[in-house]
């Protein structure tokens, strides 16, 4: 197990096996993530990325093993209570609710989070044009405007960790972009960011350490500048 | 003029059914799913009314407000700990559930009432009319019913699009799982959702019982004509509702000059006739 | 145990065999009144057969099926008495207008979608039955008896009359379950199940859903409309609420099929068995037996959705009747294994 850079990790997975019925989708796993610092899942579809944010976020049905998040014993508790307790998930898909404006989607965030430091003019200010758009309804947003809704729902609940789900899938390479240089920015406010992703080069650019994940399991784990393109390919792929 | 008589009868009765329609246009709007009991709760708090009005003796509108918190409570409960078990999964099995329980209330009713028809008496205001002019008479009644039924619409709306607690209904009414994955509680707010609806099914009893007669068997045509008003007026449309109630209580309103079958017959031909030209309502919002 | 639950499996197949053959016999075997309470249960078992296949199959779930079974009875006394058709005749044509019928209303309700279209069927149901109250010819709101002539073609003796009766009732329970099972065996079948588990996917490889649904919706029309004529015949009366009863002819058959199992072939035999067993005991309770029965098929649906039948299925090795479609032992013998997942 490798642990980070900070003395006592923000989050630790240890020994964590998810389960569908009897399929065993994550394997043994053991993740650690610090205060401030960004972290990148990788692995191919199906290695069960998503379903480990799922299962930190108390959402996957069968879990075992430990999650332990600012000291905590998490696994076992309800999403509302791991939200409040400073967790939260900008989905895959956003899935925002497209009836409701941007104004009121964020406004759940806000209300479904700790009470902290940012505000909706910390959001405005990092996605200018969301507030033109506040009162628009989101569901006729395009795919990088409803991204930073989704993003902006998430920090406005006050979020000790970040989850976030595959936000460059279905994205412009020039949104993508602007949205990882916004990464840094978040990070700065202390919040530490688990970031899932299939496009490889995106999430390590931004990344602190990083996990591969390969058919439920950890195949490697390190600092990016540590390892080779060709190390974490084969590792990708299983080869 | 008599018809105009009419006309303003339909329209006042419009106000009373748009009252049994607004429940049933929330569960079936927010949880997607129809409670085919929904009817038969209207008679059961209707009958709850006549004891506490007529075993306690109390007013009617206290009795009402009485019964209004114990709604909330009941249809709270109802959905936290039986719907929810099957809401949300195969239409089938909501539909199964609400059917029994609807059989279970009719005979439980008829069980503990008999089958004779009941009325809750209002006193000098059921009689009391309002003079329009040119000879035209429409009870006080009647009246303040309609004006309570625009009233409880105007409520609604300002709830689901105004308030903090409107936002998570709709929240969750889009996209439960998106709900659960950002840690809104979906059973709890579905539970407020329904509490809600009862609340509406305890004004509209409250209504009801003073206005007509009611006996254990009254609830299905009450469920028919919350459907046919949620249909009419376009599915997820409280005004529309509205709208729709206005259109059931005229067209049945001119049916009556007949008999009380062509009465109960002008309604649903409307109501099928719309849904051969315009099956998506007169105000859709989908 | 394999061996034990193949054995039970065969014995269970045994005793079908043995009761369908005893019951083909019943008028030769019985008293007369359990021959007309055996008529009734064969008519509640083409309705319960009926049901089921709209709700368990082609998840088409009406609370309106007594419209047809009402419209049965009226065609039926519209063709016999006031026509002066031939009563055995009058039978399938009642099953043709309930089926002309149904095509209008199909039309109107399948504009709603899953609780909306049931309670559309419903209000249907109320329309038809208002009609009929409103038609002088048929005895208007308080019925009308059927004329003695056509009582007697049935026979002129009552022990021939409730044997025929007895027969025409038991010919069309066996040709619904016939009928559900050559459909259900067909390729609409597998698209049916396909249907009931995953809509979108089943469209997706090629399943014509709104074909299986006209079908199915359309199909069970003419049996209710059949039904209702031979109801009429064993009841001798057409009254609006007698002969559209929504407690007979929906509310009991839901309850039976759901506690009996619904969605699988045994099921609404099995409960439309288990509520004639019960009935005798249950009728003297009054409106309570209606909340025994509610209560029981919620607690049914809450607990083993399969009813009874997905209890008595756990313990056999097969359906009694094999209606899933299962591959061939050559496909089975030249498949590829799948791939152990590594561990």
């Amino acid at each position: 197990m490798i642990t980070g850079t900070a003395p006592e990790p923000l989050l630790t997975l240890s020994g964590v096996c998810v389960f569908y019925g009897n399929f065993r989708a994550i394997d043994q796993i053991d993740i650690a993530v610090g205060a401030g610092e960004i972290v990148s899942i990788i692995g191919a579809n199906g290695a069960g990325k998503t379903t480990l944010l799922k299962a930190i976020i108390g959402q996957a049905d069968r879990v075992e093993g430990r999650i332990c998040f600012a000291g905590a014993e998490i696994l076992g508790s309800t999403t509302a209570a791991i939200v409040r307790s400073g967790i939260m998930l900008v989905p895959e898909g956003r899935r925002l609710f497209p009836s409701l404006t941007v104004e009121e989607n964020l406004q759940l965030g806000w209300e479904v989070g700790r009470r902290g430091q940012i505000g909706f003019d910390d959001v405005f200010r990092l996605f200018p044009v969301l507030r033109e758009q506040r009162r628009q309804r989101a569901g006729w947003l395009s795919g990088g405007q409803q991204q930073m809704v989704a993003l902006g729902r998430a920090l406005l609940a006050n979020p000790r960790l970040l989850l976030c789900d595959e936000i460059s899938l279905g994205l412009a390479p020039q949104v993508v972009a602007e949205l990882y240089a916004l990464i840094p920015a978040i990070k700065a406010r202390g919040i530490g960011i688990l970031i899932v992703e299939q496009d490889l080069e995106r999430s390590l650019s931004v990344a602190d350490r990083f996990y591969c994940l390969l058919e439920g399991r950890v195949s490697l784990a390190g600092r990016p500048a540590e390892v080779t393109r060709e190390t974490v390919i084969r590792h990708y792929f299983g080869l | 003029m008599p018809w105009i008589n009419q006309l303003l009868q339909g329209i006042l009765l419009g106000g009373l059914y748009t009252m049994f329609a607004t429940g049933l246009s929330l569960s079936a709007g927010v949880m997607r799913f129809v409670n085919i009991a929904h009817g038969d709760f209207i008679v059961l708090a209707c009958f709850a009314l006549l004891v506490l009005t007529t075993a306690l003796g109390l007013n009617p509108v206290v009795a009402t407000l009485i019964v209004l918190p114990l709604a909330f409570l009941f249809g709270f409960g109802l959905q936290r700990f039986l719907l929810q078990r099957v809401v949300g999964q195969n239409v089938l099995l909501v539909i199964l559930v609400t059917f029994g329980l609807s059989i279970i209330i009719e005979n439980g009713l008829l069980e503990g009432f008999g089958a004779d028809t009941r009325k809750v008496s209002g006193g000098w205001l059921e009689t009391a009319t309002v003079a329009l002019g040119h000879g035209i008479n429409v009870g006080l009644f009647q009246v303040l019913t309609f004006i309570a039924a625009v009233a409880l619409v105007a409520v609604l709306d300002f709830l689901l699009y105004r308030t903090g607690i409107g936002a998570k209904i709709r929240a969750v009414s889009d996209d439960v799982a998106a709900a659960d994955l950002i840690g809104l509680s979906s059973g709890r707010i579905y539970a407020i959702a329904m509490g809600i609806s009862f609340v509406t099914v305890g004004i509209a009893a409250g209504f009801m019982s003073v206005w007509t007669n009611f006996d254990p068997a009254s609830g299905p045509t009450r469920l028919l004509i919350a459907f046919e008003v949620v249909v009419l007026g376009g599915l997820g449309s409280l005004w529309g509702s509205l709208a729709g109630g206005i259109v059931l209580g005229i067209a049945q309103s001119i049916g009556g000059q007949w008999d009380i079958t062509w009465q109960m017959l002008a309604g649903h031909i409307i109501f099928l006739l719309v849904l051969a030209v315009r099956p998506q309502g007169l105000f859709p919002r989908y | 145990m394999r061996s034990a639950s193949r054995l039970s499996l065969i014995l269970a197949r045994l005793v079908c065999a043995a009761a369908a053959a005893a019951a083909a016999a019943a008028p030769l075997l019985l008293s007369q009144n359990d021959v007309v309470l055996l008529t009734e249960f064969m008519s509640m078992l083409v309705l319960a057969i009926m049901w089921n296949l709209l709700a368990g199959y082609a998840d088409i779930v009406t609370v309106g099926q007594h419209a047809f079974v009402g419209v049965g009875a009226y065609a039926f006394f519209g063709l016999s008495a006031l026509a002066g058709l031939d009563p055995y005749l009058a039978i399938p044509l009642a099953g043709g207008v309930a089926l002309a019928i149904a095509v209008p209303a199909m039309v109107l309700v399948f504009r709603l979608r899953t609780a909306y279209l049931a309670i559309g069927t419903w209000v249907v149901a109320e329309v038809l039955m208002l009609i009929a109250g409103k038609l002088d010819a048929f005895g208007g709101g308080s019925g009308t008896s059927l004329p003695i002539s056509i009582v007697l073609s049935f026979g002129r003796a009552r022990g021939d009359r409730l044997a025929v009766i007895y027969w025409l009732a038991f010919a069309l329970a066996a040709a619904a379950m016939l009928a559900t099972y050559v459909l259900l065996r067909s390729r609409i079948g597998v698209g049916l199940t396909a249907m009931r588990d995953n809509e979108e996917g089943a469209a997706a490889v090629g399943v014509n859903i709104t074909y299986a649904r006209i079908l199915c919706f359309l199909g069970t029309a003419p049996f209710l409309g059949m039904a209702g004529a031979i109801i009429t015949v064993q009841k001798l009366r057409i009254a609006p609420p007698a002969s559209f009863s929504i407690t007979d002819w929906t509310v009991f058959v839901i309850f039976n099929v759901v506690i009996g199992g619904i969605g699988s072939f045994e099921g609404p035999i099995l409960g439309t068995i288990v509520y004639f067993a019960l009935r005798q005991n249950l009728s003297g309770l009054g409106p309570v037996h209606l909340i025994l029965l509610g209560s029981f098929s919620i607690i049914t649906i809450l607990v083993e959705r399969r009813g009874l039948w997905g209890l008595v299925r756990r313990m056999l090795d097969d359906d009694l009747l094999p209606i899933a479609h299962k591959p061939s032992p050559a496909f089975r013998a030249n498949a590829l294994p799948l791939r152990a997942a590594r561990r």
